[in-house]
C-alpha cells in the first residue's frame, strides 16, 4: 500500500473525520421519526455521506497514480501567522484600543506577511489605509465603530 | 400591451433622477470592487447594509443590483488585464482574455467584453420583463416538495461548476450543509452545534465564511509563492476598438451565449457562472478552428462575458418571484429586502409594481451606464491595478475586516472569519475549490425545512417528490445531471476546459 497522493490522502482522512464528528455529534438531537424527522436527521445523514465521500477520496489517493505522489507542499507558516494574527488582533483589541490604535497596527501585521516587507512602506499604507477607512467608514458611512480605547 | 406596460412603470421608477442616480452609484461602485481583486460584491453589500437603512427601499434594491452587475464588469476586466478574475463567473473570460492582452490586445478583449456585456443584458431585461410574470404563476404552484427538489437540483448544479475532482467537489457541497445546520433547529428550536455559544446559535453569517475562505485564504495562499509567480503586469493597453474581423467573430459567440445565459441563470446554484461555462465549451465546439482556444480566441472572451451577463440578469428571475436566492449576492438581496421590511416572494410584483419593475428595467440602465463608464475608463483601471500587491493586499485585508466587524458590530464574526481563513487556507492546500461549500451552506437550511415539511406534509411518505409532476421533473433533470457528471467520458471533458489551458 503506497499513497499516490498526498494531498487526497490528507483530505480523504479530514472529511471522514469531520464527517464522523457531525454524526456522533447529531446524536445527541432527537432523530424524530419518518413521518415527523427531528433535529438530529439531518446532520446525521450528512455527517455519513461525507464520511462516505471521505472514503472514496482516500481510496482514490491509494489506488490512482498521480504525477510525482501530489505533495501538499511547504506550509507558508509567515504569511498564515501574520494574515490570521492580524484578524485574531483586530477582533480582540478593536473595542480595547479603539480603530484608531488597533486598524494601523493590523494592517502594519499584515504587512508583515509579505516578504517584501519594510517598515517605511508598511507604516506609510497604514496611515493612507486609515485616513482613507475614516473617511468612507466612520465620516461617510456613519458606522458605529469605537474610535479610542475604552474607558477603565 | 401588459409587457409594455410594466416596463413604462419600471421605466417611470428608473429613471427618476435619485434612481438614475444610485444606479450609477451602484454600478460604479461595483465595477471599482470588481477591479479590486478579494473584495468582491458580497463583502461590498454587506458593508453597506447597515447604512441602506435610511435609503428607500427601491433606491436602495437598483444600488444593491447596480454593485451586482457592476462587480461582474470589473471582474472581468482583471481577469483580462492581469489574469485575476474578480468573480467566479469572470474565471472563463481570464483563460482567452488574458492571452489576447498578452498579445497587446487588451483593448479589443475589454471593448468585446463590455460591448457583449451590453448586448446580453438588454436581451436579459427583456425576458426578465417578459417571463417573470409566467414563472411567478408557476411560483403559486411551488410547495414544500418543489423547492426542497428545486434545491437539490441547485446542489447537484453546484458540483458541476467545480473543476475537479467529482468526490471532493460533492464533499464541499456536503460540508456546506453541514456548516449550515448550526444553528437553532427552525421546527423544534433546538439548539444545534453551538457548544452554548450563543452567537453560534444564530448560525454563522456566509458573508464571514465567503471572506475568510474566499479573501483572507486567498491572500495567504497567494503570499506563499514567489512574487513573481503571483501577477503578470502588461505596460501599456493598445487599439481600444476591436476589428470587423473581430466583430464579425464575435456577434454570433455572444447571441450564442446570451440565449445560454438566460436560460441557465434561472436555474438556482448554477447561474452566471455554470453560463459562462457551458458557453465556452459550445464556442470550442461550434468553432472553425478550436485550437485558437486558449490562444486568444475572440469567440472564447464574447460568449462567455454575454452568458455570464445575461445570466446575471436571469437569477434575479427566482429571488423576485420565488423569494430563491440563485447565488450568495442574491442571499444578501434578498436579506436587504428583508431588512427593509419587504418580504420577498411572487406577491412583491402585486403589492410592490413600482419596485418590481424598477429594479428589471435599471438593470438595463445599469447596463447602459456600464458601457459609457467604462470603455472609456479602461486606461484608470491599468493604473489602479498598476499598485504594487505589498499595498494592495493589505488594503483588501483592512476593508474586509471593517466589513466582517460592521456585520453586527461583533468581535465573534471576526474570530469566525480567521477561523475560515485557515480553513480557506487547507482548501487551497488540499485542492477543494470553496464554490460548491458556499452554495451548500445557502441552500442547506432551506432544503432541510422543506423536506421536512415536505415528509411531514406526505406522512413520512418520500414518493411525494416523485408523485408531483414540477418535483418529478426536476429530480429527473438533477438526477440526470448528475449521471452525465459521473460518467467518466462526459466527467474528463468537464476538466477539460480548465486543466487545457494551464
Amino acid at each position: 500500500m503506497k499513497i499516490k497522493s498526498q494531498r487526497d490522502f490528507v483530505s480523504g482522512l479530514a472529511l471522514i473525520v469531520t464527517g464522523a464528528a457531525f454524526a456522533i455529534g447529531a446524536t445527541n438531537y432527537s432523530f424524530g421519526t419518518a413521518i415527523r424527522p427531528g433535529p438530529g436527521y439531518f446532520p446525521f445523514g450528512l455527517g455519513i455521506i461525507l464520511a462516505i465521500l471521505g472514503g472514496i477520496v482516500l481510496f482514490g489517493s491509494l489506488t490512482q497514480n498521480r504525477k510525482g505522489g501530489d505533495p501538499i507542499g511547504a506550509i507558508p507558516w509567515r504569511p498564515l501567522g501574520c494574515i490570521v494574527g492580524a484578524i485574531v488582533f483586530f477582533g480582540f483589541f478593536l473595542p480595547k484600543l479603539g480603530f484608531l490604535i488597533s486598524f494601523p497596527v493590523m494592517i502594519v501585521l499584515t504587512a508583515a506577511g509579505g516578504n517584501e516587507f519594510t517598515w517605511k512602506d508598511a507604516l506609510l499604507n497604514a496611515f493612507i489605509l486609515t485616513v482613507i477607512s475614516y473617511l468612507i467608514f466612520i465620516y461617510g458611512l456613519q458606522l458605529t465603530i469605537p474610535l479610542w480605547p475604552a474607558h477603565g | 400591451m401588459d409587457f409594455l406596460h410594466n416596463l413604462y412603470i419600471g421605466f417611470q421608477t428608473s429613471l427618476s433622477l435619485i434612481n438614475l442616480w444610485y444606479a450609477f452609484l451602484g454600478a460604479m461602485l461595483g465595477t471599482l470592487i470588481g477591479v479590486l481583486p478579494g473584495l468582491g460584491p458580497i463583502a461590498t453589500i454587506a458593508m453597506l447594509l447597515p447604512s441602506m437603512y435610511t435609503l428607500e427601499p427601491t433606491s436602495a434594491l437598483i444600488m444593491l443590483a447596480g454593485i451586482y452587475y457592476g462587480a461582474q464588469y470589473g471582474g472581468s476586466t482583471t481577469a483580462i488585464l492581469i489574469n485575476v478574475p474578480g468573480e467566479a463567473s469572470s474565471v472563463v473570460t481570464a483563460l482567452d482574455g488574458y492571452k489576447m492582452a498578452r498579445k497587446g490586445r487588451a483593448g479589443a478583449a475589454l471593448a468585446t467584453a463590455a460591448l457583449g456585456s451590453f448586448f446580453a443584458g438588454t436581451i436579459g431585461t427583456m425576458v426578465v420583463a417578459a417571463f417573470a410574470p409566467p414563472l411567478t404563476a408557476l411560483a403559486f404552484e411551488f410547495g414544500a416538495p418543489e423547492y426542497c427538489a428545486l434545491m437539490f437540483l441547485g446542489l447537484v448544479g453546484a458540483v458541476v461548476l467545480a473543476s475537479g475532482s467529482l468526490a471532493k467537489a460533492l464533499a464541499m457541497v456536503v460540508l456546506g450543509l453541514l456548516l449550515g445546520q448550526i444553528n437553532t433547529d427552525v421546527i423544534t428550536a433546538v439548539p444545534r452545534f453551538s457548544f452554548g455559544i450563543t452567537e453560534l446559535m444564530d448560525g454563522i453569517n456566509f458573508v464571514v465564511i465567503a471572506m475568510g475562505v474566499f479573501s483572507f485564504g486567498e491572500i495567504i495562499a497567494n503570499l506563499g509563492k514567489p512574487a513573481e509567480h503571483r501577477d503578470v503586469f502588461i505596460k501599456k493597453v493598445t487599439g481600444l476598438m476591436p476589428t470587423k474581423q473581430d466583430f464579425k467573430d464575435s456577434a454570433p459567440a455572444a447571441l450564442r451565449g446570451t440565449i445560454l445565459g438566460c436560460l441557465l441563470g434561472v436555474l438556482p446554484g448554477a447561474g452566471p457562472m455554470l453560463a459562462s461555462f457551458t458557453s465556452y465549451s459550445v464556442e470550442k465546439k461550434v468553432a472553425k478552428n478550436p485550437g485558437e482556444f486558449g490562444q486568444g480566441a475572440i469567440q472564447g472572451v464574447a460568449g462567455p462575458e454575454a452568458a455570464n451577463n445575461a445570466g446575471a440578469q436571469t437569477s434575479f428571475i427566482p429571488m423576485l418571484t420565488l423569494g430563491i436566492p440563485t447565488s450568495a449576492v442574491m442571499a444578501l438581496m434578498i436579506g436587504a429586502m428583508t431588512l427593509m421590511g419587504i418580504q420577498p416572494g411572487p406577491q412583491v410584483m402585486t403589492t410592490n409594481p413600482s419596485l418590481f419593475w424598477g429594479l428589471i428595467t435599471s438593470m438595463w440602465v445599469g447596463n447602459l451606464m456600464l458601457v459609457i463608464l467604462n470603455l472609456p475608463l479602461i486606461g484608470i483601471w491599468v493604473k489602479l491595478l498598476t499598485v504594487p500587491y505589498r499595498f494592495l493586499f493589505p488594503a483588501i485585508m483592512a476593508f474586509c475586516a471593517i466589513g466582517v466587524y460592521t456585520l453586527s458590530n461583533n468581535t465573534f464574526d471576526v474570530y469566525c472569519a480567521a477561523a475560515f481563513a485557515v480553513l480557506g487556507f487547507v482548501f487551497h492546500k488540499l485542492g477543494f475549490e470553496p464554490a460548491p461549500l458556499i452554495l451548500g451552506f445557502i441552500l442547506g437550511p432551506m432544503m432541510e425545512e422543506n423536506l421536512r415539511r415536505a415528509l411531514l406534509m406526505a406522512h413520512g411518505d418520500w414518493s411525494v417528490f416523485v408523485t408531483r409532476p414540477i418535483s418529478a421533473t426536476m429530480i429527473v433533470v438533477a438526477v440526470g445531471l448528475m449521471i452525465a457528471i459521473t460518467l467518466p467520458a462526459i466527467s474528463k471533458k468537464r476538466e477539460e476546459v480548465f486543466v487545457e489551458d494551464e
